[in-house]
């Protein structure tokens, strides 16, 4: 599993083209804009987009950015109540045949991949139908209809805290989330799936990302800790942490659609800093629990469906899991905008 | 889930009085501190190199604040209990560096007090860091005092990290090995790890060999209760009869004596094969070994 996370160091395991062989000895992310015939051909960068999992917090902030200045497709099987009037919305499912026809539709320029389904409640079996054969479905499309750009949104979470983490990950670090935290296996095939079609088609341009902690008015388990009226912390553990304001995010897919990037890239927020800052910062109580006791607990209560954060989620307010972005910031030009403290504060406002 | 907001309710209204006490507390124990170790602590503090980020604490998770008062209570260590010696401290540079010394002692004395001579003694004052086993990630305030005190996950890629932003950084080559010595293998150094000669090849970084003796007096060990350690989950399970007697758990009040040898630079590829990395390191291997050997037959008596 490790080599399979850094393409740039490993053979392609299918024949590569000439072009494709020239391209991958400068591995991911280092490829100068226009560099690639294609681009050089097609007036890039103005083309439609097509956004998986539009309705959640973060896609409809990314169509809120993108269609200004593009056409913006999004899908997503829930509805989108107050989308911007010149965005198309096709309320479908991915794994359905009827994705197949937006690409046939017209020409696409880019696909944004951030329909992924993490509800630690739901079935696994749904989960996997969802997060995996959903992506292949797409995976599939965007190679058929020749799409130049797809950028997919992983997450930091991949990597998995462990004790033995080195303090920043870089993107060749092994994926090993799935070691401890079984539900996070699919995340992680999303992820290698995407980096095989990376290799596969280099006629795409493929991006992933893989951000820290969102916070903001998402709905993820780190926003939705941050917002607990008092905030139980482990007795004796206080890991630094990195979170990164949604906006931040939304930044990042942005400069990953700039024709000529791709590669696997780590997307970090502003500095790192303990647990107990960020809980100072919020001006919370906080409650130390031991381990053992505060596990035990917590299993109590998920069985119970008392919360909505399942046991070993507490490794990350044990263990460390940050990443290095300095690949982002030298190759995208990526750079946090929003200051620590505002990114803190950002869950407590519900709207943006 | 409501009486944890109770809980939280609570903590809140008690926070004022306990933030009172805590203030009080620490003003208290810094004008103690600055009568005990004199003005000097202060004023070499306030010239520590830092990286700190917004938060106040190094992206390591140093805390200068914890570190202060950790290094305030080796201080006592290092000057009135074991009475530091320390010799050749003008052959630390300023820059990154590299400290290799020999493990010895049980508990993690010798680095502390490493440290210790690296802040109260050496030209500029620094705040050394150093790499702990990864097994003590997973205990719970152990694994918080030393990220705050600046002691970081063994891991090559963090000493990459702390070496190229100019940091001290303290390696014991041997390991859990050097550290659980039994007494008649006193001062005789295990094999060496390569991985220090490949992370100095790589990043350029001279390395100071460093001799330490006292410390294998301080617990005086009989064996390895190898099954014991391996129940527990530990590297090692030293047999130590002095924890039988009274404040026997107190390291023996032995004299040490650190050795700071000149830099030494070395040159070649960090990826070569074993084979020639060993040879270099067997060079700074023997130069440790004589300096210690050097150090004992110097040494007049074990306690003064």
């Amino acid at each position: 599993m490790a080599d399979l996370t850094r393409p740039s160091q490993r053979p392609p395991s299918s024949p590569p083209q000439s072009s494709a062989q020239a391209r991958s000895q400068r591995g991911p992310g280092s490829i100068p804009p226009n560099a690639m015939p294609k681009a050089a051909a097609l007036p890039r960068g103005t083309g439609t987009i097509l956004v998986t999992g539009a309705c959640g917090r973060l896609g409809k902030h990314v169509v809120r950015i993108q269609h200004r200045e593009r056409r913006v497709i999004g899908v997503d099987r829930r509805p989108f109540p107050d989308k911007p009037k010149d965005v198309v919305h096709e309320q479908v499912d991915i794994r359905r045949k009827k994705l197949k026809d937006l690409f046939r539709a017209e020409p696409i320029e880019a696909v944004i991949h951030l329909g992924v389904m993490h509800d630690p409640r739901a079935s696994q079996a749904e989960h996997h139908s969802w997060n995996v054969a959903g992506f292949q479905k797409l995976l599939e499309y965007v190679a058929h209809f020749q799409v130049p750009k797809l950028v997919v949104l992983s997450s930091a979470n991949v990597y998995g805290p462990q004790p033995d983490n080195a303090q920043f990950l870089t993107e060749d670090a092994p994926l090993l989330g799935g070691a401890r935290f079984s539900e996070i296996r699919d995340l992680i095939e999303v992820d290698m799936l995407a980096q095989g079609f990376f290799w596969k088609h280099p006629e795409t341009e493929t991006v992933i990302l893989r951000p820290v902690h969102i916070v903001g008015a998402v709905h993820n388990a780190a926003s939705n800790f941050m917002r607990l009226p008092t905030i139980p912390t482990l007795l004796g553990f206080d890991p630094m942490v990195q979170i990164v304001h949604e906006s931040d995010v939304v930044r990042a897919i942005g400069r990953a659609l700039a024709p000529g990037q791709r590669g696997i890239y780590n997307v970090a927020g502003p500095d790192p800093l303990p647990l107990s800052h960020i809980v100072k910062i919020l001006g919370k109580p906080s409650i130390p629990i031991p381990y053992t006791f505060g596990r035990a607990l917590l299993k109590r209560l998920w069985a119970l469906r008392l919360t909505t954060f399942p046991a070993p989620e507490l490794d990350h307010i044990r263990y460390v899991c940050m990443v290095d972005d300095r690949r982002s910031r030298e190759d995208l030009g990526y750079e946090p905008e929003v200051a620590i403290e505002e990114t803190v504060r950002s869950v407590e406002l519900e709207s943006w | 889930m409501r009486s944890l907001t109770r809980l939280g309710g609570t903590l809140r209204a008690i926070a004022p009085l306990a933030r009172r006490i805590v203030d009080g507390a620490t003003s208290g124990i810094d004008d103690w501190m600055t009568g005990k170790l004199g003005e000097e602590f202060n004023e070499r503090l306030a010239r520590v190199p830092l990286n700190l980020t917004a938060t106040g604490v190094d992206e390591f998770g140093l805390d200068p604040q914890w570190t202060k008062y950790a290094l305030a209570s080796v201080a006592f260590l290092h000057r009135k209990y074991f009475r530091t010696e320390i010799f050749g401290k003008e052959h630390v540079p300023a820059g990154r560096v590299l400290l290799i010394s020999n493990h010895s002692g049980q508990i993690p004395i010798d680095a502390a007090l490493i440290g210790a001579s690296l802040f109260m003694d050496v030209e500029p004052p620094r705040f050394t860091r150093a790499m702990v086993e990864k097994w003590t990630q997973t205990l719970p305030f152990v694994s918080l005092l030393f990220a705050r005190v600046g002691q970081v996950v063994g891991v090559p890629e963090n000493a990459k990290r702390l070496l190229e932003s100019d940091e001290a950084l303290l390696v014991f080559p041997e390991g859990a090995r050097g550290i659980s010595k039994s007494f008649d293998q006193r001062y005789n150094l295990v094999d060496f790890g390569l991985g220090f000669m490949r992370l100095a090849l790589e990043t350029g970084t001279p390395i100071i060999p460093v001799a330490v003796i006292g410390g294998e007096e301080q617990y005086i060990s009989i064996g390895n209760f190898a099954s014991l350690a391996k129940l527990l989950r530990m590297p090692t399970m030293p047999i130590l009869p002095q924890l039988l007697l009274p404040f026997g758990a107190l390291p023996l009040p032995t004299r040490y004596r650190i050795y700071f040898g000149e830099p030494m630079r070395f040159e070649g590829d960090p990826d070569d094969d074993d084979a020639v990395i060993e040879e270099k390191v067997f060079v700074v291997k023997a130069t440790i070994q004589s300096m210690i050997n050097r150090g004992l037959k110097a040494r007049k008596s074990v306690f003064f």
